[in-house]
């Protein structure tokens, strides 16, 4: 099967749907790659560079949709695109169905199989297909070093022969996928980062990339991440307030905000008002990634850059992710990559569209002539259910003494017991048995103690030797029998000699041994 | 004759120094080397003053020693890393059965330093006998004691020895030989030990320490049956102890200081081992010793989930992409004879610059310390194999842990889970590092049954295949 990739008709697209590498990969799934001349030129991609990865070069985008069978795209097509293509193809793009469903009567009538990349189940298989993340991750990138052009001092605070610098305070609202990537950029540039969520259980993934986790004062059940499949839901009006005032106490204080709020399915949340935006300091700049929907700060003007009457620079571009095309061309052809290889289970070059698979059924929004937009839920539970955290138990001051002393003294009772019987057992044996051997038990008690003094001394990791040597020592025994040794009588000799040669095995074997496996034992 | 016995007690106390300095010496890897010495210098000593004191048969002596240590040589040198368990525990029967023969040899003394001291010829007496034809009659009574506990320890230390070895060398099954009551059994055999010693102490003869030969040799030997392989660290430490106390009982009755001293450095150093063991499976000695798994099981709680499997090239993958790496080695890896390419696996990363090392739990393998010997043998350097205190607050910043041949020592029920029969062991806390990759033969749950949870972990991958094959596996993927 051929697979082909037009030049994007939206204006100011610069964004291309197949890479050379991502054809390579393609090809050893057994298809052929298309694309239409001067697709990636904006993305910095020439036409030689894709012959040189073995795909076709077509003149125009005519002859690609009438040439390829599955067409991969950035944006939804244009109706001047469905209209010219002809029936029956399968196609890959950003379709955002719940605002397009003219779109899809269209698509649907063209008898298509379309395939919803906006649409793919935020589940753990299905993330190197995820392409929202992977723009969202662009974007955030992308929103920091657009800040950082419109933002007339440094990001990192610095000592310089000519004085001080302070660093910037960057505040990002909202910590998803954009915002944690907006977070490592600032971080990573060196400004003073505080993060702002709604969702309680970010605020570890915040704090691991740097920044400050600002925390509202506010005792509310907070809604689990989980049953939204870990996106944000909307906040009662007194949580709101209790945001927008902190937001208010910061406005003064940060120099560069970033908004990434974003609920599905609604209009921006209206986060920034214009009383914050005019308690910033001259030269601030706010950067709204919300702005196609609205905007989370209300003086936001989709897709332009304005300056407020005090200073405030308030960024509102929609293309973030175009603005560095070759970047996201790259990740975004990986994403359709990973898809092509989840739709070709057989590597033969035919797509099966199974509807049996969450992440294929979720991104099928036409198929056979039918809409098949919204999906049934999936099977998987996007992200587990958090467990609830349990409470540690603390002891205060007084009850860990308390027991401290109750452990001691238990300790200690222990110990006297244990002295008590031990002296008494002496007592007894000392009456009953003779001196000569009270002496040879005095040696063997002093002898217990020293030995266990000395093995705990021991380092683990010599245990086995250890055990070799005391082998080899315990042989000592044989000292008994070269006593015996020289006795007269003929079995006493035989028995004796016996026990020497035993002795004898285990004196050299155990030291031999041992010393074999110490040797062994060297330093890095 | 008393210059010479001045002489011999002072090579004693040199050579019971030398001992307990040998001792002494483990206490790190570089002092160890030394240390050795110490102890062959010692026992050197011991042998050649006995000898010369003792006068006479040197001929007989030489020959044995030579026999015995041409024997211990090739055995020595021939015997693989992953043996050392039961050549330990064959090391340790040798002493038991000499413990039994001397104390024989003491009774048959015995009786004919009486004799003669009835017909007035003592002073034709050599060596031991006539050290014991000046005894008092309490003096004879205590020495019919210690003989008595020297044969009954020596001959338990001998027989259980045997099937140690039969079971660590798999000539014997590993598990658990279960006779209904055996309990009562044991105890009715060593009641009637006791009875027998009493006997011989009012004088029976020496047919009553031969039955007790016999009869604490088949307590050896049940004993040992009863206890299955995972416990054998405990059992092999504890015939260690015994060998000690063996060689202490025959000094009593000898009256010899030095086999008291050593007897009792080798006894404690026996009982510490069996107590590290046993507090590494946080099980009581008793339990251990009297067999299986403690009877009071309650209904552990059952583990729901998936094993995932996966395969050499996502191993690869995850471990290439990781800054630091712990391997937690089990006695799967000694089965498996998969140390040397462990160790090439953990040569390669550390050449990459990662962080590799290693977590010792106190009870793997078969043998105290069995790892860190398995390692150092595949020249693992030691100062990265770390004890399970020293590394388990690490994991949480660990990017990959690999377990080798490993089930209980990582089992998390130990912790979560009071109703698990090892609930309160200590455990390496694997399941807190990021990825956890469990190289493992197959599903089952190993030797002691016990469902693992870590299993069915988020972050575990099952890794399946013989550990040897799996870990070439690994290093083909890295190429």
């Amino acid at each position: 099967m051929r697979i082909g990739a037009p030049k994007e008709t939206a204006k100011g697209e610069a964004r291309v749907a197949l890479t050379p590498e991502s054809a390579e990969r393609l090809q050893k799934l057994g298809y052929d790659c298309l694309v239409e001349t001067g697709a990636g030129a904006a993305a910095s991609i020439t036409d030689v560079a894709y012959q040189a990865a073995g795909v076709k070069i077509v003149d125009s985008a005519a002859e690609l949709w009438s040439d390829a069978d599955l067409i991969v795209k950035v944006r939804e097509p244009s109706s001047e695109e469905i209209e010219a293509a002809p029936d029956g193809k399968t196609l890959i793009s950003f379709i955002w169905p719940a605002a397009n469903e003219a779109l899809l009567e269209k698509l649907k009538e063209k008898n298509m199989s379309v395939l919803a990349m906006d649409m793919v189940p935020r589940i753990s298989r299905a993330q190197k297909m995820d392409a929202l993340s992977s723009m969202a991750n662009i974007a955030g990138y992308r929103a920091v070093v657009e800040a950082g052009n419109n933002f007339g001092r440094f990001f990192m605070g610095q000592m310089t022969a000519a004085g001080k610098v302070p660093p910037a305070r960057v505040l990002v609202v909202g910590a998803g996928v954009a915002g944690l990537a907006a977070i490592g950029t600032s971080v990573s540039l060196g400004a003073i980062t505080m993060a702002f969520d709604v969702r309680p259980e970010v605020s570890e993934q915040i704090e691991s990339m740097g920044a400050e986790f600002v925390f509202l004062d506010f005792e509310e059940e907070q809604t689990d991440g989980a049953e939204t499949g870990g996106y944000a839901a909307p906040s009662s009006p007194e949580f709101r307030e209790k945001q927008l005032e902190k937001f208010r106490e910061l406005a003064p204080e940060v120099d560069i905000v970033i908004t990434t709020a974003l609920i599905p399915n609604r209009s921006a949340p209206e986060l920034w008002t214009a009383d914050m935006v005019a308690a910033m300091k001259p030269g601030s700049i706010v950067v709204d990634l919300a702005a196609e929907r609205g905007g989370n700060c209300s003086l936001t003007k989709a897709d332009q850059k304005l300056v407020t009457d005090n200073g405030v620079t308030i960024i509102g571009y929609t293309d973030f992710p175009s603005r560095m095309a070759t970047q996201s061309s790259n990740l975004y052809a990986t994403n359709i990559r990973h898809m092509l290889d989840d739709l070709t289970p057989g590597k033969d070059g035919l797509p099966v569209i199974d509807m049996e698979d969450d992440v294929i059924r979720g991104a099928l929004v036409t198929h056979q002539g039918e809409v098949t937009w919204p999906p049934p839920p999936p099977k998987v539970k996007a992200i587990a259910a958090a467990a609830p955290k349990k409470k540690e138990f603390e002891e205060s001051a007084e009850e860990k003494a308390a027991r401290e002393l109750a452990e001691m003294k238990k300790s200690l009772n222990q110990t006297g017991l244990l002295l008590a019987v031990g002296g008494g057992l002496c007592l007894a044996l000392g009456a009953v048995a003779p001196s000569s051997f009270m002496q040879h038990f005095i040696v063997f008690v002093l002898s217990v103690f020293v030995g266990f003094h000395v093995i705990w001394g021991v380092a683990h990791s010599l245990h086995t030797p250890l055990m070799a040597i005391t082998n080899a020592i315990s042989s000592i025994i044989i000292v008994g029998a070269l006593l015996q040794i020289v006795s007269g009588s003929l079995l006493v000799m035989l028995l004796a000699a016996l026990s020497v040669l035993m002795a004898s095995v285990n004196i050299f074997g155990g030291f031999l041994v041992t010393r074999r496996m110490l040797a062994m034992f060297q330093r890095s | 004759m008393h210059a010479n016995e001045g002489l011999l007690t002072a090579a004693y106390v040199v050579a019971a120094v030398l001992f307990i300095l040998a001792l002494g010496g483990l206490s790190n890897q570089e002092k160890a080397k030394r240390a050795i010495w110490y102890g062959i210098i010692g026992m050197t000593l011991a042998v050649a003053a006995t000898v010369s004191a003792a006068g006479g048969q040197t001929v007989l002596i030489s020959l044995m020693v030579i026999l015995g240590g041409i024997g211990g040589w090739f055995v020595a040198n021939r015997v693989q890393m992953t043996q050392m368990p039961e050549l330990v525990a064959g090391f340790h029967s040798l002493v038991g059965l000499a413990a039994v023969l001397i104390g024989i040899n003491a009774d048959l003394e015995m009786v004919a330093a009486l004799a003669a001291r009835e017909a007035g010829t003592v002073d034709q007496l050599a060596g031991f006998a006539a050290t014991i034809a000046a005894k008092s009659a309490v003096e004879l009574g205590i020495l019919k004691v210690e003989l008595f506990l020297g044969i009954l320890i020596g001959a338990i230390t001998f027989t259980g020895s045997i099937i140690a070895y039969g079971k660590l060398a798999g000539r014997l099954s590993s598990a658990a030989l279960t006779l209904p009551g055996r309990h009562a059994l044991n105890l009715a055999a060593l009641m009637a030990c006791f009875i027998l010693g009493y006997l011989y102490l009012g004088g029976a003869g020496l047919w009553t320490m031969l039955l007790v030969t016999l009869v604490s040799g088949a307590i050896g030997c049940h004993l040992i049956l009863a206890i299955g392989g995972a416990d054998m660290p405990v059992v092999v430490s504890m015939l260690n102890s015994y060998s000690g106390w063996a060689a202490a009982a025959i000094g009593f009755t000898l009256g010899n200081d030095l086999l008291i001293v050593t007897g009792a450095l080798v006894g404690s150093s026996g009982a510490i081992l069996s107590y590290i063991m046993c507090k590494g499976m946080n099980r009581s000695f008793v339990s251990v010793i009297l067999g299986g798994w403690g009877g009071e099981t309650q209904a552990a709680s059952t583990v729901e989930g998936e094993m995932i499997e996966a395969k050499a090239d996502a191993v690869a993958q995850a471990v290439q992409d990781a800054d630091s790496v712990i391997i937690v080695p089990g006695y799967g890896m000694a089965v498996a004879q998969a140390q040397g390419s462990v160790s090439e696996l953990t040569k390669r990363l550390r050449s990459q610059g990662k962080t590799v090392r290693f977590a010792i739990h106190p009870v793997a393998g078969r043998l105290p310390g069995h790892m860190n010997v398995l390692l150092a043998e595949a020249k693992v350097p030691y100062d990265i194999v770390l004890e399970m205190e020293e590394i388990n607050d690490d994991f949480p910043d660990t990017d990959v842990v690999i377990i080798i041949g490993a089930n209980d020592i990582v089992n998390p029920a130990a912790q979560d889970d009071p109703g698990s029969p090892i609930a309160g062991m200590p455990v390496l806390e694997v399941w807190k590092s990021r990825h956890v990759f469990v190289c493992k033969r197959g599903r089952g749950t190993g030797y002691s049954g016990i469902e693992n949870p870590l299993f069915f972990k988020e972050n575990t991958r099952m890794f399946y295949g013989d550990a040897k094959a799996s870990m070439d596996d690994l290093l083909r993927e890295l190429d």
